[in-house]
């Protein structure tokens, strides 16, 4: 059974990599969900850890009063840094080399990755080890640093689930939510080669071999690559924040430190923590603070990493930065709590929306970071994986008004079909109801035709079955029955007189 | 820089002035209407005890004493029976009354500073550290480390199991902002918030995973 959602189907083939696009997947979301949807066990994980989530968020963020005014600081800060980038990261290179780093800048991914790859070559390392980070990910760094030759050893105990496991994360923050104990037990005693035998699936238990089997790496490694939550231009401070201790791990104990981070992670000035050390973990793992956050100002001699670099990286945010709807994605701080309120991710998971950036947020990010090629692009049937229920509007902590934002992408592919010369079923449909309704002796002579609806529906008052085209909605959701009388035909009937 | 680096900084740097010629230019004011103090003073009894109560429900253990020979006392005690060539972690500045303490329960002390530090596989064999904070921050439960001598490297409080941390009752301050104001970029700091903890299995949280297993807190006056 398919869903129609008014999406166009995916029609070409999306051109074969050597590893997959970390932003786009190989199908449409409709059909990317159909085969997650399909899976119950990841749907009883997702409802279990997203309803846990929600929960948890909700209570700590009711215990802020003034939360509102924290969410309009945090929305009109990032709203100025987008207008102020090129000086705040010219600042911010200034004040990270003033202290000893070294900043690289990268156009695209594979710019990135020859940078990072260069650098760790340089230190004649072959394994590194990996704070969890998005920017990494989405220019699939791990792949690139394989290909060279070199292990790149995720840390983060959900990142190393879904490593072990040959996976693909499917949570901003939680990468192997879609697993359970008992998967993540199974896949530590497959893959991981000191797994103690008698491995329970007790969280603790399963923690507990992750922090045994990474201590020695933790201890012996040179090189460490990291992420950045925020970038602070004006003192060249860099913010990690984290739960495990594996980030104080990598940022601390290496020898070289590599940091990957978007262009728009900047905030202006140290004060500007203040706003979003609150509203992050908050809003992220519902804590009223993470466990740990770790800043540093490029190298303090003798206390951690001696030899600092930082790219800096575009990788499409240019593109979206010269948009209206690209530019407010940018604002996000990847807290992840518009997924977890999201009645479409609770249901496909991240998987179905084929970018490291799922649920609403990229929905509306990756699209905009990759360009769309047309109908035939994965990408393009991402602003109709949404029921646009404003939900994630609500919890954002930056105020990204997502379902606007879903609406103005979607407008904006049926204005490029307009100039079609051959209308497809959707828009056709569309165009007879819009001749029907422009007039009234029309929508009353079509109004009359309800009552057949009424017959079909029979005495269980829906329709479920309808010939061609009409089954193409059928084939996905009941029609309810027509009423007994129009709205029109009651209004003659009851106020006629006040016309 | 490289050429290329060069190159790609200029070309990055010109695609945002481009881009933000087609989506904008106007500048944003940042209402800041949230309050930046706490309803009490720093280091007023409700402040530390809005500290001790977020610090205990993230599983910190914490112990309120009153003066220097009450923290060396309640150090020694927490520290417990000292196993066989048992050591512990302190940073150069720590008080000399409490580095005694730790001395004449019969733990062996490794004196740790930036231009002499203790190695580290011989921290990983410390049974813990003890150090003094820069800042507590009763509203999120968090004790901030910024690397001062009676602090240390970041090395000295991740390796060892056990972090006990001193907090004297003015350092504790009522929220996020007031916290954020004391302290200064110039230094490598760790906000530390319970010990750490993981909720990658099913949302479940596990305290204890990579960092100290064990975060005791001693509040002073």
């Amino acid at each position: 059974m398919t869903t129609f959602l008014g999406v166009p189907l995916h029609r070409k083939p999306a051109p074969e990599l050597s590893h997959p696009d970390p932003l786009r997947g190989s199908e449409s979301f409709p059909r990317a969900a159909r085969h997650e949807l399909a899976n119950t066990q990841l749907r009883a994980n997702l409802a279990h850890a997203t309803a846990t989530i929600r929960a948890k968020r909700a209570q700590v963020v009711a215990e802020v009063p003034e939360w509102e005014a924290l969410r309009d600081a945090g929305s009109a800060i990032k709203a100025d840094v987008m207008v102020r980038l090129p000086e705040l990261l010219a600042q911010l290179e200034d004040s990270v080399t003033a202290r000893g780093g070294v900043v690289h800048w990268a156009r695209d991914a594979d710019e990135a990755n020859r940078i990072v790859t260069e650098l760790v070559q340089a230190t004649g390392e072959k394994e590194v080890i990996k704070v969890k980070s998005m920017a990494t990910q989405e220019i699939g760094l791990n792949e690139a640093l394989e290909d060279a030759g070199i292990a790149a050893l995720e840390t983060d105990l959900a990142e190393l689930i879904v490593q072990l496991g040959h996976d693909k994360p499917s949570h901003i923050l939680v990468p192997a939510i879609h697993r359970n104990r008992a998967e993540i037990r199974e896949i530590f005693l497959r893959e991981m080669a000191d797994a103690p035998a008698d491995l329970t699936d007790e969280p603790r238990v399963l923690a507990m071999a992750a922090r045994a089997h990474l201590r020695r790496k933790f201890l012996q490694s040179k090189v460490a690559i990291s992420g950045a939550n925020f970038a602070i231009a004006d003192t060249g401070t860099l913010a990690v924040v984290e739960s495990e201790g594996n980030g104080r791990m990598c940022l601390t104990l290496p020898e070289t430190l590599i940091t990957v981070m978007g262009i728009e992670k900047l905030l202006p000035t140290w004060q500007d923590l203040e706003v979003f050390m609150q509203l992050l973990p908050r809003s992220s793992t519902g804590e009223r603070m993470n466990p740990y956050t770790s800043m540093w100002t490029g190298v303090t001699p003798g206390d951690g990493p001696q030899q600092f670099h930082l790219v800096l990286l575009d990788n499409g945010r240019t593109r979206a930065l010269a948009d209206e709807v690209g530019r407010a994605a940018l604002h996000c701080i990847r807290c992840s709590a518009c997924l977890n309120v999201c009645p479409v991710y609770e249901r496909t998971g991240g998987h179905a929306y084929g970018s490291v950036y799922p649920g609403p947020i990229g929905a509306v990010l990756t699209p905009q970071l990759t360009g769309t090629t047309g109908h035939g692009d994965p990408n393009a049937s991402l602003p109709y994986a949404s029921t646009l229920c404003g939900a994630c509007y609500e919890v954002c902590p930056v105020k990204i008004d997502i379902p606007s934002l879903l609406v103005m992408l979607r407008a904006r592919m049926v204005d490029e079909d307009r100039s079609r010369r051959i209308p497809d079923g959707w828009s056709a449909a569309m165009k007879a109801a819009s001749w029907v309704m422009s007039d009234a002796g029309r929508f009353a002579a079509a109004e009359k035709l309800t009552g057949v609806g009424r017959l079909v529906a029979g005495k269980k008052g829906r329709i479920s079955s309808l010939p061609f085209p009409a089954s193409k909605w059928t084939a996905a959701r009941d029609l309810p029955a027509p009423p007994a009388e129009t709205f029109r035909t009651w209004w003659a009937r009851e106020r006629g007189d006040q016309l | 820089m490289t050429a290329t680096s060069s190159e790609a900084r200029g070309e990055v740097l010109d695609r945002i002035r481009q881009a933000l010629a087609a989506s904008g230019t106007q500048r944003v004011a940042v209402p800041r209407e949230y309050p930046k103090v706490g309803r009490w003073v720093p280091g007023a009894p409700d402040t530390i005890e809005l500290l001790v109560d977020r610090l205990v429900d993230y599983k910190a253990v914490v112990h309120r004493v009153a003066g220097d020979a009450a923290v060396a006392a309640t150090i020694a005690a927490s520290l417990g029976a000292a196993g066989e060539s048992a050591a512990v972690v302190v940073p150069t500045g720590l008080n000399a009354g409490w580095v005694a303490a730790i001395r004449t329960a019969g733990f062996e002390v490794l004196t740790d500073s930036r231009t002499a530090p203790v190695g580290l596989s011989r921290l990983d064999t410390a049974v813990a550290v003890v150090t003094a904070a820069q800042v507590a921050i009763a509203d999120t439960g968090t004790i901030v480390l910024d690397g001062s001598d009676d602090q240390g490297r970041r090395a000295i409080t991740l390796v060892p199991d056990h972090h006990i941390c001193v907090v004297r009752a003015d350092q504790v301050v009522g929220t996020v902002p007031e916290g954020v104001a004391l302290l200064t970029a110039d230094r490598p700091q760790t906000w530390i918030s319970g010990p750490s903890a993981t909720s990658d299995i099913e949302l479940s949280r596990v305290e204890g995973v990579h960092g100290p297993r064990r975060l005791e807190v001693i509040v002073v006056g």
